[in-house]
């Protein structure tokens, strides 16, 4: 059965993959707005950028973070001018991590679904007295929530699998860095397969339930459209 | 092995291909049939189980090598001794590998009880998944110290960097790598035979590595 330690692991995922999420969905809301209505140049080059960790393997991303941690990279340097602890071995390291990693995932159902509104709501709303702020709220998100239902479970699903990263910056702490992917591994290098087979049935239901959750809840809400 | 590769590939009229890979992961992937001719283990469980489940041959398992641990940091010039490990505040995170997984890891802990700082140093503990990644926590600074293979420190890129400090072999039980041979080809049979010949012997020794007990 799950250990004390997979308990944890499996606790400090779920909380590293809702944090992540998060903080995406919020960073993400205004960069692809922008991203969807800009008409500057520099677009193509900020999408390329974005889509990077689609493309890139985990671990480069994880070593060169490795790298900008230490005390004399570009980070280390400047959490530690700012009195702060290091962000390398840390939770926070770890979300500043996936959340590069997984922002892609966040990002692009976003920009779709603000691409997909046109400016006919937008212009009506203006019209009828609506604030840019107002517009937003009332019009722009809930016409968006399937945008957001999306990248929300991207987002969430794609750290909830995350692995090369973790190993590159975690140090596989019990309790603040180590994840279920990882404690999945240790157990399978240290032989224990049984434990393993406890983890990632464990992990295969439950990223399960959550999606099957979200989609249920999504076909109520086409169909509440419906009616 | 980058060292011991050429050596053999010149004494033989065999070519070695070398895959490199956790002890733990190619121990899974030979029990379930990896066409692997030899396999160097970096501890002595995993090839005593092949032998144990019948996939290796009782009379190939050998010991090739005994590992030394090393305390390693970037900053050179620091004086790496028992004194410096055993005051505690002098560092904040010391790398080690994992010792469920990495005989260097495991004699990393024997160290800490032998000197009975255990509980000192758990907090300041990170672990690497490897000795290799162990070693990359402690090159790229983010671990003040690192407790790794003395091969590692004085692997040549390594050699003219940071502080060094080889931990006596006392303070440890034996980090001792077997190796078995897989199948009965003619050249896996002269790779085996080869690591025991004195080019071996002294490129072990020269790499930061002991000689298996037993080797003249």
């Amino acid at each position: 059965m799950l250990s004390q330690p997979d308990i944890a692991a499996l606790l400090i995922t779920l909380r590293l993959a809702a944090t992540t999420t998060a903080i995406l969905l919020l960073l993400g809301t205004p960069l692809a707005w922008w991203l969807a209505t800009t008409r500057s140049r520099a677009r193509s080059a900020i999408e390329a950028v974005i889509a990077l960790p689609l493309v890139l393997p985990p671990t480069v991303l994880g070593f060169y973070l490795l790298l900008a941690f230490s005390p004399d990279g570009p980070i280390g340097a400047t959490t530690a001018a700012l009195g702060l602890p290091s962000m390398a071995f840390s939770f926070w390291g770890l979300v500043l991590g996936s959340a590069i990693y997984s922002l892609p995932f966040v990002v692009q159902p976003l920009q779709n679904a603000f691409s997909g509104l046109g400016r006919m709501p937008l212009e009506v709303a203006a019209t009828l007295g609506a604030g840019p702020l107002d517009r937003f709220i009332s019009v722009v998100l809930p016409l968006s929530k399937m945008g957001y239902l999306t990248a929300a479970v991207l987002g969430f699903a794609h750290t909830l699998g995350e692995f090369g990263v973790v190993m590159m910056i975690g140090g596989n702490i019990p309790g603040e860095t180590q994840v279920l992917s990882i404690a999945i591994y240790d157990h399978v290098e240290a032989l224990e397969y049984s434990q393993a087979h406890w983890l990632a049935a464990g992990l295969l239901i439950c990223s399960f339930v959550v999606l099957l959750m979200i989609y249920s809840a999504n076909r109520k809400f086409h169909l509440m459209k419906t009616v | 092995m980058q060292r011991i590769q050429p050596a053999f590939e010149e004494a033989s009229e065999h070519e070695l291909r070398l895959i490199r890979g956790s002890s733990g992961k190619h121990y899974a992937q030979i029990h379930n049939g990896a066409p692997f001719d030899v396999f160097l283990s970096a501890d002595q469980i995993r090839p005593m189980l092949l032998v144990q489940e019948g996939i290796a041959p009782k009379t190939s398992l050998i010991t090739y090598a005994q590992g030394q641990l090393a305390l390693w940091s970037r900053q050179g010039e620091l004086n790496l001794n028992k004194k410096y490990l055993l005051k505690t505040d002098n560092y904040r995170v010391i790398a080690i590998a994992n010792p469920r997984l990495a005989p260097y890891g495991q004699a990393a802990t024997e160290v800490f009880s032998k000197l009975g700082i255990e509980s000192l140093v758990n907090e300041k503990l990170v672990m690497g998944e490897n000795i290799a990644q162990a070693f990359q926590f402690a090159f790229s600074g983010n671990a003040d110290l690192g407790l790794i293979a003395y091969s590692q420190a004085l692997s040549p890129n390594m050699r003219d960097q940071g502080s060094v400090w080889l931990v006596p072999s006392e303070l440890h039980q034996p980090i001792k790598q077997d190796m078995v041979i897989l199948n009965d080809s003619e050249a896996a049979a002269e790779f085996a035979s080869f690591m025991g010949s004195e080019v071996v012997r002294e490129i072990l020794i020269s790499s930061g590595y002991l000689l298996p007990v037993g080797a003249r």
